[in-house]
């Protein structure tokens, strides 16, 4: 999918909470081998949010820093969309309290976008899509999760919270990156799921690996290099959904892309799982570092299921916009570790009735 | 159970630090004032007000009231503004036995309470130690 007219990023911004619990405190508690998600799955900690933290929070700090990477007001942003599994409400949009914490009310569209991991880039493409047309001149796209993982289930080693967003607009001379194109492959694979009322999702254990990640990320960038007829070697820096830190670098190489394009947007191994965040949160640690002329491909991955492919060229101006709000690193360095029992207070695992 | 009408009238105060200047002697105040207790001036307008400042005083709460439960202990605090107002708001992301006045402190958008099981969820701007 191509636009008509170009869309580019005017600013990226991120948010991940501070505190961190490591996979051995959860394999101490439930009697795990530790080796097999340190070695195996390549996780070593993992992001948790605060007791008073939530989507609507990390949205509303990740928004922030992409407007201040933008150089815009919120009132110029006319869509605000959050894509994420952990909405505050079943039903009242987080997105209503993103745009009115960030000065975008009232005359901005906003609603919550659903699709499991690939919630975030759906919301990227929805933005995408109205800029292109004209209905709006700025779109804000957020994709943020404090996830969910059923204590003791093997989810718990990797469901973490964090948020990245991006403000789109105009691929004029202030967008720092244009979206060249992008594809989506959807199709309906029950590998993971959360019913209506469940407080934890469940999934097909390893049903979730080859007929679903595996299947829909590779598929989606084939059909994306096909279309914009390029090879993987055209990109500089490869993005893909993470589960953990192993399955990018297995999908890496089934596309024949060299891990070293894909480490600088590894986060799963530091962070965890993000769920709906965790390939725009890759992505924002990529234009961190990108420089004008690299190109970039995203590929996301959201249970249910399906990938979406996004094609982007870093322009000149990134290197000014890079220091005017925190980086992914800064955030990633900037942790508090936690026991399990504080895990499961700041996760309302535990909780007491007065 | 908490007020909604309440809460929401007071949205942008609690999500963009919205005060009020006063016309007459130019002082601020946080939350809006409609008649300046300085001058006496009704001429005030509402403006955003700097989300930097450095904590002067606070308090650790141990017996909430309802609602703030699950948040205990939390540090309620006294934070003058880069502008000079001040602003008496919640101080998060701080070990509450290490924290000491004088320490810088920047705005973050986090929740402050929820209505039991089935009630709203309220936010507001907290503080925390700058980084």
């Amino acid at each position: 999918m191509r636009t008509r007219v170009g869309v580019g990023i005017h600013g990226w911004g991120v948010y991940i909470p501070r505190y961190r619990i490591k996979v051995e405190e959860i394999a101490r508690i439930w009697g795990y081998d530790v080796n097999y998600y340190v070695k195996s799955l390549m996780l070593k900690e993992k992001a948790v949010a605060g007791i008073d933290e939530d989507v609507a929070t990390i949205a509303v700090e990740a928004a922030k820093n992409a407007l201040k990477r933008a150089s815009i007001e919120g009132s110029k942003v006319g869509a605000v969309y959050v894509g994420t599994e952990s909405k505050p409400y079943a039903v009242k949009p987080t997105a209503t309290i993103v745009a009115e914490a960030i000065g975008a009310t009232p005359h901005v569209l906003a609603a919550d976008i659903e699709f499991a991991c690939k919630a975030g880039t759906e919301a990227f493409q929805i933005c995408t899509g109205l800029v292109a047309s004209g209905m709006v001149e700025y779109a804000l796209a957020i994709g943020a999760d404090t996830a969910q993982a059923n204590p003791g289930d093997h989810l718990e080693f990797s469901a973490a919270s964090g948020g990245a967003a991006y403000v789109l607009g105009p691929d004029d001379s202030r967008a720092v990156a244009s979206i060249e194109g992008s594809v989506s492959y959807v199709t309906d694979t029950p590998d993971f799921w959360r019913r209506e009322l469940s407080p934890y999702p469940k999934h097909a254990e390893a049903f979730t690996g080859d007929p679903a990640y595996f299947r829909h990320v590779v598929n989606a960038a084939r059909e994306l290099m096909s279309q914009l007829g390029l090879r993987a070697s055209d990109f500089n820096y490869v993005v893909f959904h993470q589960p953990n830190g192993a399955f990018p670098l297995r999908a890496a190489a089934m596309l024949g892309i060299p891990k070293e394009k894909v480490l600088p947007g590894l986060l799963a191994p530091e962070i965890g799982n993000t769920y709906a965040a965790s390939s725009l949160l890759g992505l924002a640690a990529v234009l961190d570092v990108a420089k004008p002329g690299e190109r970039i491909l995203v590929v996301s991955y959201g249970s249910g299921a399906g990938s979406d492919a996004i094609s982007l060229i870093v322009k000149d101006g990134i290197e000014e916009r890079k220091n005017l709000a925190p980086t992914v690193r800064d955030y990633v360095n900037d942790k508090t570790y936690i026991d399990y029992g504080l895990y499961a207070r700041f996760r309302r695992i535990i909780r007491y009735v007065r | 159970m908490a007020s909604v009408p309440r809460y929401w009238r007071n949205i942008p105060s609690y999500y963009r630090l919205v005060g009020s200047k006063c016309r007459g002697c130019g002082r601020t105040w946080f939350p809006p004032r409609r008649c300046c207790p300085i001058c006496y001036s009704r001429d005030l307008e509402l403006i955003e007000l700097p989300t930097e400042g450095v904590l002067e005083e606070f308090t650790i709460i141990r017996t909430p009231p309802s609602g703030f439960d699950y948040y205990t202990p939390y540090v309620v605090g006294i934070v003058k503004l880069r502008d000079g107002t001040r602003v008496l708001t919640q101080v998060v992301d701080c070990d509450v036995t290490e924290l000491k006045p004088g320490t810088e402190v920047v705005a973050t958008f986090r929740r402050v309470r929820e209505d039991g099981d089935f009630g709203i969820v309220m936010y507001a701007l907290k503080f925390r130690p700058k980084r």
